[in-house]
């Protein structure tokens, strides 16, 4: 059995621990990064990520866009959704296209 | 028109021409490759973008009674409400291929050390909203998985599809007009050669003719 991270801020995140997914409270960048690539050699198939953080990550999610695992997905977080976890659906229809298409 | 670097010789007309063969042969597959990869990819984005609608409706109301219940009780009950999951929830991972991409399949699998519900506190010193927030996490859980395995997908199959594209681009521009470019140049060239050849016997026969019976 693979398992399955969350990783945010304490208020977003803590829920997940109840359902049984595996909890890490990070609101740190950096710490984050070296958390991302920690989970990854770990063995984690999914691993979500508040969009809040992942914003601040940047390319270190981007390494992981061509494995099959882990899958990093972002999800909202209590600070609101950003909007960030649809445009990436968006990015990869334009890195599939090749252009943007009118949405 | 790009000529490629070559001796305008039979031998090589007869190699180009094999390779451009080669090439259309090869730039057909690639866009039929390409064609069929956007069709699936369009189907399984659509998906992506509804379901992942879905779910991040779902963890904004969740997070709103997680909210709520942070604000009624400590963040220390909180934590020691959830501290032992009752359950723990990961994924059996396969694989299956789309059009010879490999894609991760995502099962969720559960191993409940107790079984008394999702709940892993008592009822007595935790808000509702807490209750509600396990709630609406615990069955939005295996769209999550299953949104993680759709956009991996997504994922895969759009850095695919860049690479099919860009390889069948290349063919179409560039390597199959160099080809012809070529072939069309060898072929000029040694029209050129048999003609010359052809002009230069006539004029050796004219002054063989010339020589042998003063003609004039």
């Amino acid at each position: 059995m693979h398992k399955v991270a969350v990783i945010g801020d304490r208020v977003s995140v803590c829920g997940f621990k109840s359902v049984g997914f595996e909890t890490f409270f990070i609101t740190d960048p950096d710490e984050a990064a070296s958390l991302l690539r920690r989970l990854a050699s770990d063995g984690f198939a999914v691993i979500f990520i508040t969009e809040k953080l992942a914003a601040e990550l940047g390319d270190e999610i981007d390494r992981y866009k061509d494995a099959v695992t882990p899958a990093v997905i972002l999800i909202p977080g209590v600070t609101g959704n950003t909007g960030n976890g649809l445009s990436s659906v968006l990015r990869s229809i334009e890195r599939a296209v090749g252009s943007q298409l009118a949405e | 028109m790009a000529v490629l670097n070559v001796n305008p010789t039979r031998m090589e007309l007869t190699n180009l021409k094999r390779k451009l063969v080669t090439a259309r042969r090869g730039h057909k597959l690639l866009k039929d490759k390409r064609d069929e990869l956007m069709r699936q990819f369009l189907a399984l984005v659509k998906e992506n973008k509804e379901l992942r609608i879905k779910v991040e409706n779902a963890l904004k109301s969740a997070n709103l009674s997680m909210s709520l219940a942070g604000s009624n009780m400590s963040d220390e009950a909180i934590a020691v409400a959830l501290m032992m999951p009752s359950q723990k929830t990961g994924v059996e991972l396969g694989t299956k291929k789309i059009m010879s991409v490999d894609v991760p399949e995502f099962k969720p699998a559960f191993r409940t050390e107790r079984d008394d519900g999702i709940f892993s506190y008592g009822y007595a010193f935790t808000s509702s909203d807490l209750d509600r927030a396990v709630n609406e996490l615990n069955s939005i859980l295996p769209d999550m998985l299953r949104l993680a395995e759709i956009e991996k997908s997504c994922q895969l199959l759009s850095a695919e599809i860049e690479k099919t594209r860009r390889r069948a681009n290349a063919l179409e521009h560039v390597m199959i007009p160099n080809y012809t470019d070529t072939i069309k140049y060898i072929t000029m060239k040694l029209d050129e050669i048999d003609r010359s050849t052809t002009t230069r016997l006539m004029k050796v026969k004219d002054m063989m003719l010339d020589n042998a019976h003063n003609y004039v």
